[in-house]
């Protein structure tokens, strides 16, 4: 019983605090010190009603032995993070965002594609992409590059069609005064086209961090060699060790949470000229 | 000096929307002859913005012709026979003021050196000297506009096509932009059109006025300016300015006599 006192508690109290620093002055510590002992709070709480109403390990370990499973399982976490980010989301994230970077130029340059192909690409957008894993894994191989595929797949439709509504984000005044200078067309597009379309770019490239981890991940769930972070977490399922695939979904949160930051923070750099990033 | 730079054919053009067509211009026939400052008046929708745009092959008539230093509109565009100044300053928001100006000047393939030293000129000569650094968003509407004035300075466009460039500002530096741009005028030679609602400015400014009429877009009326070239601001006491105002007064009116 004193886990859950203790709990409620630690609750009560840690929200008084947050009332408190979120009604005063927004400091850039204390924006930071918000969202933190938020986190802490839900990990404290979590801990103690495990503990206090004795769940099962196997329905919920505390964070506490997922904590200490990491720490113990790190090569392997190492081996499969390698395995499953680097090799198969990054390669396809890469691959899929710049085919798709290239192919809405030429969409956008050609009205037959834009006719053509965008309305092909809204539909494959819409499809479970994740259902042709299998097919992509008997095609490619159980190792890397099938998952890499299937990220390709998963990125490209969004990534097309982000980029494409970006080309045309430039206004009517900004176009005339191109022609008015006589600029030639890859002027215009390096001068004027990509830059406007630079934050459409970026809310593509976001939205595909997301997708390429879920997508190398899942894959991997359709065969792949004894290494990966879903391979990891679907036999761990297996053996009971809910702890291990805790572990591995701790590092699914840091690896994607990092990428998908990464690219807001080369978006900021990049766009700060625009009204949604002035401060 | 009596050299035809822009001449209208019979120029027409009507627009398809899903109202039916527009007859914006209808019939034009006009010629501008180099170092002329013309002035374009008339209430709005009577096609002046239609007829600028036509001038730099922004536009596409339906009906008659438009020649530009004897060539068409398109091939002077081409050549970079002009410098447009849009109604709205239309600056790059991810360049700098210098940046912007320098713009045109990357697209014509100007040498660094030679671009610094146009950059720094034209700001001078719209007084934004300082602000070289600064982006568009950071300066006020009227300062944007003057940017976008010495934009279109910056290169060697014997041809300056300006849309109601002081149409937003107040009276004051409207009064100071436009001894500006007459001194401008009076030292590079330059042809330009100019489009405004201001009657004393047309008069103020102007070699001759053209006033326009809408529904279809026609000219109503030329007035020859029988002021001297030299002219200062307080010129538009004179009863000679007071005369001419009251023509392009008339002219208006008749203009709109045709509803
Ligand atoms: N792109 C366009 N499409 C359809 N109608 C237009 C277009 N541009 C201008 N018009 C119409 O043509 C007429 C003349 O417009 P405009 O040249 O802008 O007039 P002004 O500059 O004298 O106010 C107006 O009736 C306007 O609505
Ligand atoms: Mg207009």
């Amino acid at each position: 019983m004193s886990w859950i006192v203790t709990a409620v508690v630690f609750w009560l109290a840690m929200w008084t605090l947050n009332v408190r620093l979120a009604k005063g002055e927004q400091t850039r510590f204390v924006k930071i010190l918000v969202p933190t002992l938020f986190g802490v709070t839900l990990l404290v709480l979590w801990e103690s009603f495990v503990r206090g109403f004795s769940i099962s390990p196997i329905l919920l370990p505390p964070p506490s032995a997922i904590a200490a499973r990491f720490v113990s399982s790190l090569p392997t976490l190492w081996e499969d993070f390698v395995q499953t980010f680097i090799k198969g989301a990054l390669s396809g994230y890469v691959i899929g965002c710049s085919a798709a970077f290239l192919t809405a130029i030429a969409v956008d340059r050609s009205d037959f594609l834009k006719r053509g192909l965008l309305p092909i690409g809204n539909f494959v957008a819409a499809l479970p992409i994740i259902g042709m894993a299998p097919i992509l894994v008997m095609w490619f191989g159980f190792d890397w590059q099938s998952k890499s595929a299937v990220v390709v797949i998963m990125v490209f439709f969004p990534m097309l069609v982000n980029t494409v509504a970006g080309l045309s984000a430039k206004d009517a005044i900004q176009t005339d005064l191109m022609n008015t200078y006589g600029a030639s067309y890859w002027q215009s597009l390096f001068k004027l086209g990509l830059p406007a379309a630079m934050p459409f770019i970026f809310n593509g490239l976001k939205i595909c961090t997301t997708l390429a981890l879920i997508g190398a991940i899942v894959a991997e769930f359709f065969g792949s060699p004894i290494r990966g972070m879903g391979f990891r977490i679907s036999t761990e399922v297996g053996r009971l060790a809910l702890d291990m695939v805790w572990a591995e979904i701790t590092v699914a949160a840091l690896a994607g949470s990092a990428f998908y930051g990464t690219m807001a923070l080369i978006e900021k750099a990049v766009t700060f000229w625009h009204p949604s990033q002035r401060n | 000096m009596n050299e035809t730079v822009i001449s209208a054919k019979n120029l027409s053009l009507t627009f398809q929307t899903n109202d039916g067509p527009v007859h914006a211009l209808k019939d034009i026939n006009l010629d501008i002859n180099k170092g002329d400052f013309v002035s374009f008046i008339g209430p709005s929708g009577c096609g002046k913005t239609t007829f600028l745009r036509c001038m730099a092959d922004l536009e596409a008539p339906t009906g008659g012709s438009i020649t530009v230093n004897g060539m068409s509109a398109a091939e002077a565009r081409m050549k970079r026979a002009y410098g447009y100044v849009f109604q709205a300053a239309g600056l790059y928001p991810w360049r700098t003021i210098g940046g912007n100006i320098r713009l045109p000047l990357e697209i014509m393939g100007y040498d660094k050196a030679e671009q610094a030293k146009r950059v720094a000129n034209v700001l001078e000569l719209v007084e934004l000297a300082g602000f070289e650094k600064k982006f568009p968003w950071q300066l006020s509407g009227g300062m944007q506009q003057r940017a976008s004035i010495a934009r279109a300075l910056a290169f060697d466009a014997d041809i300056l096509l300006m849309d109601e460039p002081f149409g937003a500002l107040d009276e004051i530096v409207r009064d100071h932009l436009n001894e500006q741009l007459l001194k401008l005028w009076a030292r590079t030679e330059k042809t330009i059109g100019f489009v405004t609602h201001s009657i004393p400015e047309a008069v103020f400014l102007s070699t001759r006025i053209v006033v326009m009429s809408p529904r279809p877009g026609r000219i109503a009326d030329v007035i020859e300016s029988t002021l001297p070239r030299d002219r200062t601001l307080d010129i538009r006491e004179s009863q000679e300015f007071i005369d001419i105002a009251h023509r392009v007064r008339e002219g208006l009116r008749a203009g709109h006599a045709y509803d």
